[in-house]
């Protein structure tokens, strides 16, 4: 729609056009049925215009919200747009007032422009007329009829005449006003000809006066000039020459008058043609929003194929030429499909299609994932890669991992790509935490960074934020989230940063900070963009400050709903627990991080803590560092250093070694060395000499998961072998199923496999099936089974409706035992085989039905050695007994 | 190259497996399974599930090709696929069986297509992997290493 402003501009820009108007507006045609949405529309009634004509009022009194409203009328012609000079009509009803009225009707029933009489202009009290066009909706046919007209009616264009400064001026031009007295009268009611301009003062007789008609385009309108001489009549020629001019004066303003209409009507015309040219131009966008769409799907599903079979090509016999090709088809392959999936985003923005999911999610395993990502590529530069979360963002989130993961890898990706030296450092915190601590801030002073090398002040990369400005709640449009998160997401980096011309448009699309930048970097420069509509769908802001040659730091938030408060609700993935239970294993321990930067030791310490290792961080090694851990109390269990303290402390750390020993001999931490790449990596043995020669070496990025497979690999020995639990329930559960007949029903080939192999490791005889059915003439008394393991999920017969059956069978055969045999009790014993439920799922529910069908109990899939050896010992035990 | 060198290779490219996601506990767990009496374990538990995928993969085609898709059938072919890859450790495809199944249940025909889609992906992948896994494992033997593990 076109604006108010945009109008008068417009108009003003133009008003050389239309020489003598001085003014024009634009009326629409709003009926009674619509005028209450139009008035909410536009934010202001309707007002009438007779009362104003009927007692004019001074120009300083006027006061548009004075004016009455509108009565109830059938339809209204409300002005919207005027230009600057008549903006006081702005919201005026043009038919309620009389000569107004006239002409509106009488314009749009004729579709040519039509003239008021003469009369007193509203505010500036002078005489003008004005000029009418209809506006029509669509193009008419010349020979319309006026009902058709009527209906086609969108609304009007008036231009405002003033006769006075009109006639004013042409006279001045003709330099004659001295000699000639003016009259322009309006003739079209005969006998009462309206006087519109005036020179002289008197009216004297009108013998000597020159009448002329004018024509000013209206044909239903006569205006006629009257032209005398103030002077005594003078010399003939005299006379004959101002005749002529006079004549000339009467065309010129005839001509005039008829070229301001044609004007009007063509810009008018113009801009019909406009408005469907925009139209045209709308549609085609979202057409070609579409095709995006639809051929980059299309793309990348073969290209997935291509870039499958490329990965198993790789991994063929190929000589080092063929795995060059290989690799560079897969790279560009690779390219290809972030490409189209970019693309296909920004289609989807543009086609308003993207829409966010709301499931739960592990924030931190998320950014571990990314994290992985970039690992080589920050290992092959040497840049340092952490990521940190704060303690007091949930563990579970509810919210769109996919779409955050995209945000944080194209920023992480940029980081990297722009990074040769120092790091890049993702911080995740609680908007809250950061609105109300200048701790953040303190930490982005030179020196004092990851890496040591100066970043730019972060709080600068937020300045912008609105919710920061402002003391409103952050997200108060969103009803759906119950119990917000607003995290705020940092990612700094110490790169080339962004040269000062281009950052005001880094977040438009396919724009990159130079030509120049896509030839040495690839990308399209619309992965910004994508980032900051992703944001905004959650509710977040983004931002950024840079320094060329230091480093930019782009910071965003979004808002989340707390995992915790409505958990199992959503039906999203099942968090994997299995990072819970690989923690546990080292739950407990301590180890000493030996680290002088307190950036980076806060950043080691989060992801160590993420094990249930409890930390203690001291700068060096030297004696008075580490004599205030009290480490006579607190037993160390690892000592995680940076690599690059290794060798100053060779000194002094079998001094701290040697004090360990004295207050606890059986002690030998364990030392771990944090190594940035991979060139450096010394080969990771556990060792277990009192001074380490070859530290095992933990390489970043830091990961809980990782950090856990390193220490796994060097404490697990120890595990094994000193820890004596998991072993004895191995070397328990052989002696229990040594020898035993067991029957193991699945219908999953693979799970059966497995699980029979686990059970032929401790020594039982396995016999497999794959259906309900075979299991239950299998089980039917009497047989050489020891006992069964069954799986619950089966087609046909699952595993609760084949144990039923087999307990009615062992029924009914125990009782006909009974009866044929006397009763012989411990036969009728032995008739119930232990059926163990085999289940993925360990839900409570399952635990129940399992008992109620008559399962003796049940072990999760797959088999854990101390659960199975739980189970089995149960019925075992009390049969061997 | 010598039997040092490959077994380096072995573990190095195992760590990775571990580290990409593309295999967990269970299947250092099923190594553990394979001794003397049953040598071959671990690589005739792959062999089936390999089978076992590739055809679920294929009736998951044929059942996601239909005028109206039987949403219970697919569902148990996609349960059954997670059953064996948790069994093998082979998390990643078990991920997407877990998505595969929530987006099953919402009878969502274009979502059901694209996990396929990327289980046809992770599978291929997978199969990848562990084929040279199994070739290193095979070259160390062939070169007098002892069987690993």
């Amino acid at each position: 729609m076109v604006l108010q402003r945009t109008f008068a501009r417009y108009a003003e820009r133009t008003a050389f056009e239309r020489p003598l108007t001085s003014g024009v507006a634009y009326a629409v045609r709003v009926l009674h049925s619509e005028r209450e949405q139009f008035e909410k529309h536009q934010g202001w009634t309707i007002k009438r215009m007779d009362i104003l004509e009927q007692k004019p009022v001074h120009k300083d009194d006027y006061e548009p919200e004075a004016l009455e409203p509108s009565p109830v009328q059938e339809e209204y012609a409300p002005v919207i747009f005027a230009q600057d000079t008549v903006s006081h009509v702005i919201s005026l009803d043009l038919l309620s007032g009389k000569e107004d009225r006239d002409n509106v009707l009488r314009a749009r029933a004729s579709g040519k422009g039509v003239l008021t009489a003469p009369f007193r202009l509203i505010k500036t009290n002078r005489l003008g007329v004005i000029l009418t066009f209809a506006v029509y909706k669509m193009d008419l046919p010349s020979n319309a009829t006026p009902n058709e007209r009527i209906q086609a009616t969108a609304g009007y264009i008036g231009g405002i005449f003033h006769i006075q400064s009109l006639v004013e001026k042409l006279l001045q031009q003709l330099a004659s006003k001295q000699t000639i007295d003016v009259t322009v009268l309006d003739t079209t009611n005969q006998s009462y000809p309206i006087s519109m301009y005036d020179s002289s003062s008197n009216t004297s007789d009108n013998d000597l006066s020159y009448v002329s008609m004018l024509n000013f385009g209206d044909p239903l309108r006569k205006h006629e000039m009257h032209c005398r001489f103030k002077e005594k009549a003078p010399w003939p020629l005299l006379e004959m020459a101002t005749s002529t001019g006079i004549l000339v004066i009467a065309l010129l303003l005839g001509h005039i008058f008829h070229a301001t209409m044609i004007r009007i009507a063509k810009v008018e015309d113009d801009c019909r043609k406009m408005m469907e040219l925009k139209k045209r131009a709308e549609a085609a966008d979202v057409a070609k929003s579409q095709f995006l769409a639809t051929v980059s799907h299309e793309i990348r599903t073969p290209m997935n194929g291509v870039l499958g079979m490329l990965q198993m090509l790789m991994d063929t016999d190929l000589d080092v030429t063929q795995q060059d090709y290989v690799r560079t088809a897969q790279e560009s392959g690779k390219a290809l499909v972030s490409l189209i999936n970019e693309v296909l985003d920004q289609a989807k923005i543009e086609s308003g299609k993207l829409e966010l999911e709301a499931v739960q999610f592990d924030l931190r395993a998320t950014l571990d994932d990314v994290l992985s990502l970039f690992s080589g590529k920050s290992q092959e530069k040497g840049v340092e890669l952490g990521v940190y979360v704060s303690d007091r963002v949930p563990k579970i989130l509810i919210g769109d991992p996919g779409r955050f993961r995209q945000i944080i890898t194209n920023l992480m990706g940029n980081s990297i790509k722009f990074t040769d030296r120092g790091h890049v450092f993702v911080t995740v915190h609680l908007i809250e935490e950061v609105m109300d601590s200048i701790d953040v801030e303190t930490e982005s002073s030179p020196q004092n960074t990851l890496s040591g090398f100066p970043v730019p002040k972060r709080r600068l990369s937020w300045s912008k934020f609105r919710s920061f400005s402002q003391e409103v709640p952050i997200c108060p449009s969103v009803s759906l989230i119950s119990d917000p998160i607003n995290l705020i997401v940092s990612v700094e980096d110490t790169g080339e940063g962004i040269p000062l011309e281009a950052q005001s448009r880094i977040f438009t699309p396919f724009v990159q900070v130079g030509p120049s930048i896509s030839r040495t970097h690839g990308g399209t420069g619309i992965g910004l963009s994508i980032s900051k509509y992703l944001v905004g769908l959650m509710n977040g802001e983004i931002g950024f400050v840079s320094i060329p040659q230091v480093g930019s730091t782009f910071t965003f938030t979004a808002v989340f709903n707390n995992g915790h408060s409505n958990l199992g609700e959503f039906g999203g993935p099942q968090i994997n627990t299995q990072s819970i239970l690989s923690t546990s294993e080292f739950h407990g321990m301590t180890a000493l991080l030996v680290d002088p930067r307190p950036v980076r030791a806060k950043l080691s310490r989060y992801h160590v803590q993420r094990l249930g290792i409890c930390v203690e961080v001291v700068p060096d090694l030297t004696y008075g560092s580490w004599s205030v851990l009290n480490c006579g109390m607190v037993k160390i269990d690892m000592i995680l250093m940076e690599e690059e303290l290794w060798d100053d402390s060779s000194s002094s750390l079998p001094i701290f070694l040697n004090h360990l020993r004295d207050n606890d001999p059986g002690a030998v931490p364990k030392l771990f060395l944090l190594t940035n790449s991979v060139s450096s990596s010394r080969t990771s043995n556990g060792t277990t000499t009192a001074i380490p020669s070859k530290p095992a070496v933990i390489t970043k990025p830091l990961r809980a998961s990782m950090i856990a497979t390193s220490l796994r690999r060097v404490m697990g020995f120890r595990n094994r072998t000193d820890l004596r639990n998991g072993e004895t329930s191995r070397l328990a559960l052989r002696n229990l199923l040594q020898g035993r007949k067991i029957l193991v029903v699945d219908d999953n080939d693979v799970n059966l496999k497995v699980a029979a192999g686990a059970l032929k490791k401790y020594g039982a005889d396995v016999v497999c099936e794959n259906s309900g059915s075979k299991a239950i003439s299998l089980l039917k008394p009497p047989h050489q089974f020891d006992a069964c393991f069954m799986d619950i999920q089966m087609p046909v017969i699952d595993g609760f409706e084949a144990t039923k059956r087999i307990r009615e069978a062992e029924r009914s055969f125990s009782g006909e035992y009974g009866r044929g045999n006397g009763s012989q009790d411990g036969k009728a014993v032995n008739c119930h085989v232990p059926i163990l439920a085999m289940t993925a799922d360990v839900i409570q529910a399952t635990h129940e039905e399992c008992i109620q069908c008559g399962m003796d109990g049940y072990v999760s899939k797959p088999f854990e050695a101390e659960q199975l050896y739980r189970e089995v010992s149960q019925f075992f035990a009390s049969q061997t007994n | 190259m010598d039997v040092v060198q490959l077994k380096r290779q072995l573990i190095a490219f195992t760590e990775l497996l571990y580290r990409e996601g593309f295999l967990d506990e269970q299947f250092n767990q099923l190594q553990q399974l394979q001794d003397e009496n049953n040598p071959n374990f671990v690589a005739e538990v792959v062999t089936l599930f390999f089978e076992d995928a590739e055809r679920i993969l294929n009736e998951l085609a044929n059942n996601l090709d239909q005028q109206s898709v039987d949403f219970k059938k697919v569902d148990a072919h996609v349960h059954q696929l997670k059953g064996s890859s948790s069994s093998i450790g082979a998390q990643r495809i078990q991920r997407v069986c877990i998505i595969f199944r929530t987006v099953c249940n919402e009878k969502n025909v274009e979502g059901c297509l694209k996990c396929l889609q990327q289980l046809k992906h992770e599978y291929a992948l997978m199969k990848s992997k562990l084929e040279t896994l199994f070739n290193l494992e095979q070259q160390i033997l062939a070169a007098g290493g002892p069987p690993s593990i």
